[in-house]
């Protein structure tokens, strides 16, 4: 004999029933309805399935806020840890060029000339040192590998936590954006001003101690539809597309609809910023 | 001659042409017409079913288990009919849109669940008359096995099998043969049909469990 959800709990405790319908079991349904009323915990069926409601709506609810919540924290770890090792690829990458041209006398540099290096392809000798600075490029390649890796775990998972930003930003951007936000929620609540200069927190404190022209976009600069505006037009196409990407993080956020016309109003906005005034290009 | 459609389900005009409706809450931007809304066949793989003419054996106020509810489009026709319908499904993006389908419908009971884990929701789900599949991933015949504790003899498992959930290179037709062997362990065929034009490689079954 196993219990159902409703066994020993108090009937106004709506929350445990939640819990109880998350995490009960057992091996084989039984005439439930019945039993709850046998067991006095529901006057009758009608009553058992209002409570049975309740507490289905309430669990589900929670759960699906939990796994919601809990993706996009996962989506803020990767893509920091994406930059950590795009960085750190790129430091090593130095160093290795660094160290390559003294020993070669060949001026490489990037992650390329390491990637060279380990296989081999430059200065294959045998000394320790050569030794030595093959293992440091063989290191670099790895880590740049494990960015690339990261940039396809963020590619694959972004569209499920916010599928409009991720349509519209694309999800390398979208990542960023809800990783400097510290969150999906919290990007929902920026007004788009602050959005449009997320990731230029530097230029804006030191345009705002005097001197410095004010930031006209941060990270959002990396969109095509903002670095490849004319440069007068950049304002304006970093306004508009901040503004596009706030009503998409807050649809993602509140109610997780997709909504396709979101592009195609953003599409027809930037057609008309660029082609207002100069040649169109 | 076509089976008649289930009570709660008329056939009505929209626009000109006749199409399966039930009454309810619009839900997908489906066709209205007053208190009937379209039940689109394109939309959902039970609407092709009965659109196809296959007899279901749907009545009105059936308990009704529903696995793979994604975001409740279907759901929500079932739920018109009126009984007490379990809405299964495991990812968490659609159950959100699942909520507010169900927000309008108090006889829908959506669980965030495995219905690979029956045991997972045994405790909560009842007996039911009607057990609608549409998990679309592989492993489908085993779902449908799995899920057989919940039918007794009269009851009916109406299921949608996606051939390419299977296996996306076989054949779609060695696919439902497969599929469909491994069913008759557990159950009794007693319908299945293509669902083209609606549904390409998709193979509707009406089956009935063995004692
Ligand atoms: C084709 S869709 C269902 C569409 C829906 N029946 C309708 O017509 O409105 C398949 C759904 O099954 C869900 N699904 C797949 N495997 C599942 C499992 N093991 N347990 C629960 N749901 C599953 C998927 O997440 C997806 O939402």
């Amino acid at each position: 004999m196993t219990d159902g959800w409703f066994a020993g709990l108090d009937p106004d405790d709506t929350t445990a029933a939640a819990e109880r319908v998350a995490s009960g079991r057992a091996d084989a349904p039984e005439d439930w309805p019945a039993t709850a009323v046998d067991a006095g915990y529901t006057a009758d069926t009608e009553e058992y399935y209002e409570r049975l409601r309740a507490a289905t709506m309430e669990a589900t609810e929670a759960a699906v806020t939990e796994r919601e919540r809990a993706d996009d924290q996962q989506l803020v770890h990767a893509v920091r840890a994406m930059a950590d090792c795009e960085r750190t690829a790129n430091e090593l990458a130095e160093r290795v060029a660094e160290w390559g041209g003294s020993r070669y006398g060949e001026a490489g540099s990037g992650v390329g000339y390491a990637r060279r290096i380990a296989e081999g392809e430059v200065g294959d000798g045998g000394e320790s040192g050569d030794r030595a600075l093959r293992s440091l490029a063989e290191r670099v390649v790895d880590v740049s590998e494990e960015a690339d890796e990261l940039r396809a775990y963020i590619e694959r998972t972004a569209p499920a936590v916010a599928p409009n930003l991720s349509m519209l930003a694309g999800p390398v951007l979208a990542a960023r954006l809800i990783s400097l936000s510290g969150g999906l929620e919290s990007l929902a609540k920026q007004p788009s001003g602050t959005v449009q200069l997320l990731g230029a927190e530097d230029a804006l404190f030191a345009h705002l101690r005097g001197g410095a022209p004010s930031p006209k976009h941060g990270i959002i600069f990396t969109h095509e539809y903002v670095s490849g505006t004319r440069r007068e037009e950049r304002g304006s196409a970093a306004r508009a597309l901040a503004g596009k990407l706030s009503i998409a993080a807050r649809i993602d956020h509140y109610s997780g609809d997709r909504r396709p016309d979101l592009q195609r109003e953003l599409d027809e906005r930037m057609e008309r910023i660029r082609s207002r005034g100069g040649d169109g290009e | 001659m076509t089976p008649s459609l289930p009570g709660g389900v008329e056939r009505r005009d929209f626009d000109g042409t006749t199409a399966i409706a039930t009454q309810g809450h619009p839900e997908y931007g489906e066709a209205t017409d007053g208190q009937y809304r379209r039940w689109n066949p394109h939309r959902s793989k039970l609407g092709a079913m009965l659109a196809l003419g296959m007899d279901t054996g749907l009545e009105a106020d059936q308990k009704t288990l529903y696995l793979g509810a994604a975001a409740g489009t279907t759901v929500s026709h079932v739920a018109d009919l009126g009984g007490p319908t379990y809405a299964v499904e495991f990812a968490p993006r659609p159950a959100r849109d699942l909520l507010s389908v169900a927000d309008h419908r108090p006889n829908i009971f959506p669980l965030l669940k495995d219905a690979r884990k029956p045991e997972s929701y045994a405790h909560v789900v009842e007996p039911v008359d009607v057990v609608v599949q549409d998990v679309a991933t592989r492993g489908q015949a085993r779902v449908a096995a799995l899920n057989r504790r919940f039918l007794d003899g009269e009851g009916r498992l109406l299921a949608a099998v996606k051939a390419r959930s299977e296996d996306v290179t076989a054949d779609p037709e060695a696919v439902f043969e497969a599929v469909v062997a491994e069913l008759r362990d557990h159950y009794e065929l007693l319908d299945t049909e293509q669902l083209d034009p609606y549904h390409e490689d998709h193979l509707g079954v009406v089956a009935r469990p063995l004692e």
